[in-house]
């Protein structure tokens, strides 16, 4: 009898194994498959933006050859190197920004810290881009706007306003015990020293986030940029050529070389995402922890 | 003896302004028109000259533009560009006009300078009366170098905090105000008021809440549809990607890594790129559509973003697609570090599955991430990527300006850059934070995270 019961709960739980299973492979597919069909586009010969087969007739290379030597019309090389200027600079200031609010907020007490904490609260609130008609004026104002100052501008656009998004760097360093930093006080270490000596090397988890994000930005944002950049196409990032590809006049010419840049794009960025995956859950249930 | 009674602050400077006015002699009082004389006096140049240089400047800034753009901020402005004929070159030419919102710009920004010059001045009165008092006392008053010398101790957060603020102010609050206060003009190209326009109280936010009003009517179901979304985006997302965390966590899965790498993989492409593409993809003519008319399932296309409620419900399921895989990222950590015995003892009682979910591990994470829902809701009725994106706000009945899937800040974004409609814009903006605020505020006071821990942060 008891035989009996444990192997109908064998039998059980295997089905249950195999529903499980099946079901993930079936989300999975769901989840991989449009990543997947963009590959399979950009190496597709056909032009256009629809063709009626999932797979295509024929394949060929020269989607990418042409995205980076046809530069007549849209310059797919200089977007590219607008975007890596732009977001190596606004990474460098950004993280600067972050990891010095992060400290002052967590280590550091003073007259302030409250107020900056509620108000940097009430500012995630607004809708982000709600300033921005107001952003594109104050940089009119300060000569920004015009020719190469436009990717100092968009720098300033990605960096300027970082210190607000300190939260998830707080709550790495609060789990950082507080006794190094006394322990080092005692021995005549001033805070700045316990700060670029202490709490920055033990950080690297949440250091790599934060320049990994502040890092993609610019690649992700076209939004700020299509209002700053207007028709300055000399000045054009990454998202808002891709974005431009796929506007009437260009779809049919562009379909297959969009999917070649979406591609080229990707590419870097899934493998950083992928590198800082285990840095983002634990920066993340970091600072849930508070 | 009223003072006594103020709220004690942990930080209180035994230097105050009113001490100094009381207490102060000749040099202190002096500082409060010649900001430094007390430090200068008692041989602080370099601190006191930075304190006298700063207030020249100020005092040079004002005469120079400060005054005038202080001036023009009331009337925002009444001469209009007009044509003037010229005799001796024979054409027309324009004279320049009030550019009221450059006006608009100059006069805010003028006040964040006094704002900024009335705390410089007070942190001047300040230190000059602890000049006075240190020296009556006969201790040590701090040299220039010493001063710089706290900046990397004692008061490092002044260093490092200096150029985030600067930078929060510039971009991100200044804009801010500066959008504020164009709810309360009539900036917006009805009635071509692009270039000068004028104060107009709150006939702005009348005209937007007002029901019967076209804007009006528009607003309220674009705010019922906002929050619908959110609701649903957030808790759906939230419920499905727990959900699929538990399976691929599950002790008999297989593969975990591999499970959680399919799904992380969409996160790695670029939201504005997979938005895109799926955009096309589910076009009238796009690659669903042929499918399914060549795989003879259907003989016409299906109205993805041209029926309202198929459009509806199509942006809520590929936000699924977008959302879950975050969610599976989140809460993969937190779900590990529930303690294992609650799920024993649940086992040894009997609990089903369901039962074990509703009863421990919904409970525990609703505790731990009432924080992380909060921020995701916010960001849902702030999401604009996915709306603009995918659908681009359609179907847009015939002469509105709001779309049936336009959320609060795509319609925002459509007032302010396609119609030019500044004023209704900024309304829009400050009633989403409203709400926002609203929400953000009644969630944290009633979960469980803020009643049962005081120390929450």
């Amino acid at each position: 009898m008891a035989k009996k019961i444990t192997k109908s709960y064998k039998t059980k739980k295997r089905i249950v194994n195999i529903i499980v299973h099946v079901f993930l492979a079936i989300l999975a597919f769901i989840w991989v498959m449009p990543i997947f069909w963009v590959i399979l586009t950009s190496f597709r010969k056909e032009p256009g933006s629809y063709i009626d087969t999932f797979f295509p007739k024929h394949y060929t290379f020269n989607n990418y050859i042409k995205l980076f030597t046809d530069t007549n019309i849209l310059n797919f090389p200089r977007m590219f190197m607008n975007t890596l200027v732009i977001a190596i600079f606004s990474c460098i200031i950004s993280t600067f920004f972050v990891l010095s609010v992060a400290y002052c907020m967590s280590r550091l007490r003073f007259k302030l810290r409250k107020p900056f904490m509620n108000v940097a609260m009430i500012l995630g609130l607004f809708p982000g881009f709600m300033s921005m008609v107001a952003v594109y004026y104050i940089l009119k104002a300060i000569g920004l706007s015009e020719g190469s100052m436009i990717r100092v501008a968009l720098v300033l656009v990605y960096s300027a306003g970082s210190g607000v998004g300190f939260y998830i760097a707080k709550g790495f360093f609060d789990t950082i015990p507080k006794a190094l930093d006394e322990a080092a006080c005692i021995d005549g270490a001033t805070k700045w020293q316990v700060f670029t000596k202490i709490t920055i090397p033990l950080s690297k988890p949440i250091i790599v986030y934060t320049v990994l994000t502040s890092f993609l930005a610019p690649w992700l944002d076209f939004i700020f940029a299509r209002v700053i950049c207007r028709a300055n196409a000399a000045y054009y990032t990454v998202s808002i050529g891709l974005w431009n590809m796929l506007t009437k006049e260009y779809i049919d010419q562009w379909y297959t070389r969009f999917a070649a840049g979406a591609v080229c794009v990707s590419i870097p960025i899934a493998i950083l995402f992928i590198y800082m995956q285990k840095y983002y859950a634990e920066g993340m249930s970091g600072a849930v922890k508070g | 003896m009223k003072f006594k009674k103020k709220k004690v602050s942990e930080f209180v400077s035994p230097y105050t302004v009113s001490d100094a006015w009381k207490k102060g002699d000749g040099k202190t009082k002096g500082s409060f028109l010649i900001m430094g004389l007390g430090l200068l006096t008692r041989h602080r140049y370099a601190k006191g000259l930075i304190y006298l240089g700063l207030e020249v400047l100020f005092i040079l800034f004002m005469a120079a533009s400060g005054l005038k753009s202080l001036a023009n901020l009331p009337g925002l402005g009444s001469v209009t560009q007009h044509q003037v004929w010229n005799e001796a070159k024979g054409i027309y030419e324009y004279t320049a006009g009030d550019n009221s919102l450059l006006m608009l710009l100059y006069g805010i920004a003028t006040l964040f300078v006094i704002i900024g010059f009335v705390l410089l001045w007070r942190s001047n009165v300040k230190s000059n009366y602890k000049a006075q008092v240190l020296s009556e006392e006969g201790r040590h008053l701090n040299t220039f170098k010493q001063d710089v010398a706290t900046l990397f101790d004692g008061n490092l957060q002044s260093l490092l905090l200096a150029g985030p603020v600067t930078g929060v102010l510039i971009f991100t609050i200044l804009p801010l105000v500066f959008m504020i206060s164009m709810a309360f003009t009539n900036y917006s190209i009805k009635g071509n008021h692009l270039i000068l326009f004028d104060w107009v109280g709150l006939k702005n936010f009348a005209q937007v809440l007002n029901m019967r009003s076209n804007i009006g009517k528009e607003f309220w179901s674009v705010l019922a549809w906002t929050l619908v979304w959110a609701v649903f985006a957030t808790f759906l997302n939230y419920l499905f990607g727990m959900l699929l965390a538990i399976l691929i966590n599950r002790k008999d899965t297989h593969a975990k890594s591999f499970w959680r790498f399919c799904f992380v993989l969409s996160i790695a492409v670029p939201q504005f790129v997979s938005l895109l593409i799926m955009r096309t993809m589910l076009q009238p003519e796009g690659a669903v559509n042929v499918l399914l008319k060549n795989a003879g399932l259907i003989s016409q296309s299906l109205p993805f973003f041209t029926d309202t409620t198929w459009a509806r419900v199509t942006v809520i399921v590929i936000n699924l697609w977008v959302g879950i895989p975050y969610t599976i990222l989140q809460v993969t950590g937190i779900l590990q570090n529930i303690p294992a015995e609650l799920y024993e003892s649940a086992k040894i009682d009997g609990a089903s599955p369901f039962i074990t979910f509703i009863k421990i591990t919904l409970p525990y994470m609703l505790f731990v991430t009432t924080p992380y829902l909060i921020t995701q809701f916010t960001g849902n009725v702030n999401n604009f990527n996915v709306i603009y994106l995918l659908s681009g706000g359609d179907p847009t009945p015939v002469g509105g300006t709001a779309g049936k899937t336009d959320l609060l800040v795509t319609w925002l974004y459509k007032l302010t850059i396609d119609k030019q409609y500044y004023n209704i814009g900024a309304v829009i903006g400050i009633l989403t934070f409203i709400v926002l605020a609203i929400v953000a505020l009644i969630t944290y006071r009633n979960s469980g995270s803020y009643k049962n821990e005081e120390g929450f942060m």
